[in-house]
């Protein structure tokens, strides 16, 4: 049973990851209906930002200043730069596709996602950049449950994660911005004629959810320990998944179906085998997708006419 | 002005305006024998077209090619029969299949098995006429399974699950029944072509193969094109509600262009396998779709001769010519003249942006070697007479790698901030970005040519997408007002 429950809570964590890169892929679904495919790749931006913060301040085992405070300055810088880097491409590659045929962006985004990756690879080079998390932030630290350990690190990624998910649901249900996002989802144009700045709303729309994916590429250079420039691409996959199953465009769904995923790669992992993990999440969104295309959470569209 | 476009008698077809479609008599042409040539061209209908075309890519081979290029050809083939066969599904129908190289892995791995001693005590080597046909209807039956989900889904929904059908693929031939599928060392000792008691085992002969199926798909395909059936896959593309209400049968068609898709990539990947003799799951990942995908959009998607021609000439670009230093120089200083030459106008504007980039240029080394030696230490990484021009021209610091790091992200802005302003201060801008770009194909482009061809591959996407969707070779299509 204490094996059931770590591999929980290991599931938990990685779903909150999941998560909040969902949130940024389904966020931009809904305003533009554009699957950004160069989302996962954002999301790797932000690993590689956390690891020079790392090496900035002298490395891991030398670090010249206290840990949360390079743990704040990592997370904002990556989500700094990773929110610039969405909103440039909003600007360069989305903005003039936008009323063009449906298959046009969504090329485009993949060429992005390329491109991206092979920057990263001109850049950074093939090689494993190991962010020694250990070294900073102890493992063995945290809170011990029965025979179940949470260790630091784990608990910083929850609460953190839990934190911009509440803030985010306040932000879209609360504040104005929040309004103008749901009236741009729920039409563009009729908010375009009623005086909302649509621009602005999917410049900071996009601007969030990218922030999101730097923020989760960060919690996953110190979860996982190591970056390289290919792992935006199967964590981007991820997110489509969690995004996808809990309904696209929907964002309490992205959550759920980020838990999901993560819960339901940490089982299989853990009870089944490491080798079938992919594959099974991917034959489950498979059979989520023809059993219930609108996901979860997602409400059936209507084909308007 | 598309290969694929009806001689004007024919009036508009589906999908294209009469105004449009009629706008080869409203143009000017070249002048001289360039105009003549290219009238004579336009005269030539489409069969003549693809006989010529077929001819001198059979031609080819007799001008003394070598192993390297004649491997690049066939790979170049291959991608261009995958292009071909993407096109029936993404330029037809429109329906975006992300997972079509798949297709291509399981005609591969198909022939695979049956051609090989991986399956049983002995192995399996079924003759071609054989294994081919089997491979073929097993992709078809697999397309109309992949496809089932089109009928619910809509666009961005049918991408999803075609992507992930796709990365399944790649993850179970990595994984599942290792003895059968080999995992990642994959299956080797394929057996070459055999019918009729002959069997192709060089590389000219599934060459020339490759040119006569090539040729043959495409014949069909044209076929299928102004049939019925390549009517109504456009009509659906158009509008789907719209097709429905016109007795066409949606659905049905829908699951033909995923079943046509899957066959021609099958057919693809059974010369594929025997071809190399062995096939990998990582010969069918992303970057290949991407690939194909990019030949498609660059030629133009929804032109036979469009996809081919794009398939052919990004291949030959990726394959052939950014491997060798020489060939890739004079490609990338040659597309950055193309470019000005066709961009730039009138010719003093042009004029002033070479003259100005040149004087830019021989200011800014004339600069840097004074304020510092190890600043233009480098070299240029050019080889021939590109190299000798250049010498005293472009920067390039002994720290190389570094600089030249800077510099790409520095060409990124630069480029973005070229899209955004218009008139005077493009022309300004134009000039610190073509040197620029020289620095960094000097400092670090030329030197990590794989990496400089996935940069290609993605800058094509989007940059076809953003200035020229219907590709170099499609008609532009006519939006209907929703």
């Amino acid at each position: 049973m204490a094996f059931f429950f770590q591999e929980l809570v290991n599931g938990i964590t990685t779903g909150a990851l999941y998560s909040l890169v969902a949130l940024g892929f389904s966020m931009v679904y809904g305003v533009l209906r554009l699957l950004n495919f160069a989302h996962g790749d954002l999301y790797m931006i932000g690993a590689f930002v956390g690891y020079f913060v790392i090496q900035w301040f002298g490395g891991p085992s030398a670090l010249t200043i206290p840990v949360p405070l390079l743990l704040v300055i990592m997370f904002v810088l990556a989500a700094g730069l990773a929110g610039g880097l969405g909103v440039a491409i909003e600007r360069f590659a989305y903005r003039p596709l936008r009323d063009a045929p449906r298959i046009a962006p969504l090329i485009t985004a993949i060429g992005i996602s390329f491109f991206l990756e092979s920057s990263a690879l001109l850049l950074f080079g093939a090689q494993f950049r190991v962010y020694n998390t250990s070294d900073f932030m102890s493992f063995s630290s945290g809170i011990q449950i029965g025979s179940v350990s949470i260790d630091s690190v784990q608990i910083m990624v929850l609460v953190l994660g839990l934190a911009l998910m509440v803030g985010l649901r306040q932000l879209v249900s609360r504040t104005r911005l929040g309004k103008q996002m749901r009236a741009v989802a729920a039409d563009r144009e009729a908010a375009e004629m009623l005086g909302i700045n649509v621009n602005f709303t999917i410049v900071a729309t996009f601007f969030l959810g990218s922030a999101l994916a730097g923020v989760a590429g960060v919690m996953g250079g110190l979860l996982f320990n190591q970056v390289t420039a290919t792992i935006g691409f199967i964590v981007g996959l991820k997110a489509f998944t969690a995004a996808v199953v809990g309904g696209i465009g929907s964002l309490p769904g992205a959550m759920l179906g980020g838990l999901l995923i993560g819960l339901a790669e940490s089982f299989i992992t853990g009870y089944i085998s490491s080798t079938y993990t992919n594959l099974l999440v991917f034959a489950f969104l498979i059979v989520v997708m023809l059993v219930r295309p609108s996901g979860l959470l997602g409400q059936a569209q209507l084909q308007k006419v | 002005m598309s290969l694929d476009s009806q001689p004007p008698a024919a009036g508009p077809q589906v999908g294209a305006d009469e105004w449009v479609a009629r706008q080869a008599h409203r143009r000017e042409y070249l002048p001289s024998w360039l105009g003549a040539a290219q009238r004579r061209f336009e005269r030539t209908s489409w069969w003549p077209r693809l006989a010529i075309a077929g001819l001198a890519g059979a031609a080819l081979p007799l001008l003394g090619l070598g192993g390297f290029q004649l491997q690049v050809g066939i790979d170049a083939l291959v991608i261009a029969l995958l292009a071909v066969g993407l096109n029936i599904v993404v330029g037809w129908a429109g329906l975006l299949d992300l997972g079509y190289v798949a297709f291509f892995g399981f005609g591969a791995y198909g022939f695979a098995l049956l051609s090989s001693g991986q399956l049983g005590s002995h192995g399996i080597h079924l003759p071609t006429v054989l294994s081919l046909p089997i491979v073929m209807i097993g992709a078809a039956v697999l397309g109309l399974l992949v496809g089932l989900p089109s009928r619910r889904l809509i666009g961005d929904y049918l991408a999803i699950v075609t992507l992930f059908f796709g990365e399944a693929f790649v993850e179970f031939t990595n994984n599942v029944a290792p003895h059968a599928l080999g995992g990642p060392n994959g299956i080797v000792g394929i057996d070459p072509i055999r019918a009729f008691g002959h069997q192709i085992s060089t590389n000219t002969g599934y060459y020339y193969l490759l040119v006569i199926i090539l040729v043959l798909t495409m014949a069909v395909l044209r076929l299928l094109d102004t049939s019925r059936t390549g009517r109504a896959w456009r009509a659906v593309r158009e509008d789907p509600l719209a097709a429905a209400s016109m007795t066409i049968p949606v659905n049905r068609v829908k699951l033909m262009a995923f079943a046509f898709g899957a066959m021609v990539a099958a057919l693809a990947g059974t010369i594929f396998a025997a071809q190399q003799i062995s096939v990998f799951p990582t010969d069918f990942d992303t970057p290949i779709l991407i690939l194909i995908y990019a030949g498609l959009i660059l030629g133009g998607a929804g032109s036979i001769a469009g996809a081919a021609t794009g398939a052919l000439v990004v291949m030959i670009i990726y394959d052939g010519l950014l491997r060798s230093p020489t060939d890739s120089g004079y490609l990338f200083y040659g597309l950055i003249l193309l470019t000005l030459l066709v961009k730039l106008r009138p010719w003093r504007r042009l004029g002033a942006v070479l003259a100005a980039t040149a004087a830019f240029g021989f200011a800014a080394h004339a600069i840097a070697a004074a304020v510092s030696a190890s600043a233009v230490a480098g070299g240029s990484q050019s080889t021939g007479w590109i190299a000798t021009a250049l010498r005293d021209w472009v920067i390039v610091p002994a720290k190389a790698v570094v600089a030249g790091n800077y510099g790409f992200v520095l060409l990124v802005c630069l480029l973005i901030a070229l899209v955004q302003v218009t008139g005077r201060w493009r022309t300004i801008l134009l000039v610190p970005t073509i040197y620029l770009a020289s620095f960094v194909w000097e400092t670090r482009l030329i030197a990590e040519p794989a990496i400089t061809r996935q940069l290609m591959i993605g800058a094509i996407l989007i940059v076809m997408m953003n200035s020229r969707p219907q590709g170099l070779l499609g008609a532009r299509r006519v939006e209907a007002l929703t």
